[in-house]
């Protein structure tokens, strides 16, 4: 339902002026070609910066590629990007359109923005503010909303006047368990009556592991992988993480501690190892007893998560990816 | 967390090899007067939650500026131009100062791609949000008018005559104000732009025009609230001149239609980037 061919931005080198250092050109994206299929979730997962946003709001109409296609339903949103409007929702990051509307007003304005009648619009608020247990905070502003609840409230209005592509940048930022799952029986109740496609994007891990269909990784502007959660998690099935969790530092005096330093990312106290199944059965069996074990905290042992498969593909970041 | 398997959805069946299709239907456009309405109720709500403090200040401010002038002017066309300076100050602190504050701030932090990504015209956010910031004028510009008229004693017959200087001029300078909004690379610079329109409506609005140097009065001409000014004042008269009236109300409202339009195509310019 949606084909991307080729898709290349380069953002242009600034120069420095006084208080603002000079930055190079950078490629937001590079050469990025997807296949989304018709109902179901897809993920664009990376860290911070690796293009995800930008990616979307080439997908979006909002921004225009320097190369590249978008064919969204048979539309092709580069030559007619005002198509995407009525094409798909868009939830950004912002919500400062919104903010200092009631709950309420904010999802019927958007659903009349999106070409309701009056009657239709407020039909449909209603119906999608009781979905999302919003129906309480109906009258209240969003600026006067918790992190979580503005979030929703902008997620209300992005549902409201029904389209077959739901584009959500992050929905679930800053919301608390039941919200979070308020979001998803939404968006699974619409892909079960509807057929509606989800694109989500999202730098948290274990999300990404639960919800999606199937996920493009992305570093650096380019798609770096592309698969379902479980085949990703296949390619990198040979390794195990090791969490090593020390009471105040290393022990370095014991040898078979120094040697893995080189090897480990540390973090403060904590240690994280990617290690084949013996050589993590061999470190568990040094720290856990002799001198090692005195200074140990803690220790984990796990299989590959989304984010072990982000660094395996020579993800540059080695941070940034939230779990959790 | 989700259920239901890609497989089994309606319309999934396709797949990927289906580059030669049929385009899909688009949705609905919203039409230019019912988007424009939505915008402007909504924009007219924010003021319960934002701009009452600021409406405030504006109404304090014209009418400070009048009890200060009344021990500078002595009666007459100066009292004239000073109420009616006050007045149509009021309607460039909000039309013209708020509203480029507004779209400086919300271009700036990513809001209008709210807007952007509904199939609305640019006209209606345009309109609806300058015509919301006109809108709240209107207390504030009659509240100074009255009071104006009772300190200087001037007439208050022909009061009505603000039923089409603030639309027009609040057309004029909400338009001027959305268009250095949008245009301004940043939003500090949008603030500062609104703030020095308001400074000249202020300075040249108010005080009396035959004081000034030539040169002031030529930069007093270029500036659109001295049309609404010039019409208001011109009502207080014992036998008004409703043709000059007409005409610098005229004057207001082409600078209106063209400083909107320049803004719609701002808008359009900063939604698509």
């Amino acid at each position: 339902m949606c084909a991307v061919r080729g898709l290349t931005k380069t953002y242009p080198a600034v120069r420095g002026r006084r208080g603002t250092p000079a930055t190079p050109e950078v490629r937001a994206t590079d050469d990025v070609r997807l296949d989304i299929r018709g109902g179901e979730i897809f993920g664009l997962l990376g860290p911070n910066g690796a293009g995800k946003t930008t990616l979307v709001r080439q997908l979006t109409g909002l921004m225009r590629p320097d190369r590249g296609s978008v064919e969204i339903l048979g539309h092709d949103i580069v030559r007619h990007p005002e198509r995407a409007s009525r094409i798909l929702a868009y939830l950004g990051q912002e919500s400062t359109a919104l903010d200092e509307l009631t709950v309420s007003l904010a999802a019927e304005t958007t659903g009349r923005l999106r070409g309701l009648e009056a009657a239709r619009a407020r039909a449909e608020r209603d119906a999608v503010l009781e979905e999302l247990g919003l129906t309480a905070l109906a009258g209240r502003p969003l600026k006067k909303l918790s992190g979580g609840q503005r979030r929703l409230a902008c997620f209300a209005a992005a549902l409201v006047g029904e389209r077959p592509l739901l584009v959500l940048d992050e929905p679930t930022t800053a919301m608390d368990p039941v919200a979070r799952r308020a979001v998803w029986s939404a968006v699974d109740r619409r892909r079960a009556e509807r057929g509606t496609t989800v694109l989500l994007v999202t730098h948290n891990v274990i999300e990404a592991e639960t919800v999606l269909d199937r996920v493009a990784v992305l570093d650096r502007g380019r798609v770096i992988a592309c698969d379902t959660p479980a085949g990703l998690k296949e390619q990198v099935a040979g390794d195990v993480r090791v969490d090593l969790v020390w009471r105040e530092a290393a022990p370095l005096n014991v040898p078979e501690v120094a040697a893995l330093r080189d090897r480990v990312v540390e973090s403060g106290r904590r240690w994280t190892l990617r290690l084949a199944p013996e050589e993590a059965r061999a470190v568990v069996a040094t720290v856990t007893g002799g001198a090692a074990f005195a200074a140990l905290d803690d220790f984990t042992l796990t299989t590959p998560s989304l984010e072990d498969v982000y660094l395996a593909l020579g993800g540059a970041a080695r941070q940034g990816l939230v779990k959790g | 967390m989700s259920v239901v398997p890609a497989e089994v959805l309606p319309g999934s069946a396709l797949a990927v090899e289906e580059p030669v299709r049929e385009a899909a239907e688009l949705g609905p456009r919203a039409r230019l007067w019912p988007a424009l309405a939505a915008v402007y109720r909504a924009q007219l709500s924010r003021a319960r939650v934002a701009r009452i403090p600021l409406l405030f200040v504006a109404t304090f401010q014209s009418v400070g500026i009048m009890i200060l002038m009344r021990g500078v002017v002595d009666g007459g066309g100066e009292a004239q131009a000073v109420v009616a300076g006050s007045a149509v100050l009021v309607v460039a602190f909000v039309a013209l100062n708020l509203l480029a504050q507004y779209f400086g701030q919300l271009r700036a932090s990513g809001g209008l791609d709210h807007y952007a990504t509904l199939p609305v015209p640019p006209a209606a956010v345009v309109l609806g949000a300058a015509g919301a910031y006109a809108s709240f004028t209107v207390p504030g510009t009659v509240v100074t008018a009255v009071f104006g008229c009772v300190l200087f004693g001037l007439p208050i017959a022909h009061l009505w005559v603000l039923i089409a200087v603030i639309p027009l001029a609040g057309a004029a300078l909400a338009g001027l104000g959305a268009a250095c909004g949008l245009l301004a690379p940043r939003p500090e610079l949008a603030t500062l732009l609104g703030q020095l329109g308001m400074s000249a409506a202020l300075l040249l609005g108010v005080l009396p025009a035959d004081r000034m140097p030539e040169a002031v009065r030529f930069l007093r001409d270029l500036l659109p609230s001295t049309y609404g000014v010039d019409a208001f004042a011109r009502t207080f008269g014992p036998h008004p001149d409703w043709a000059l009236v007409l005409g610098d109300l005229a004057v207001c409202g082409v600078v209106g239609v063209v400083s909107l339009a320049v803004a719609t195509w701002a808008y359009r310019r900063a939604a698509v980037r």
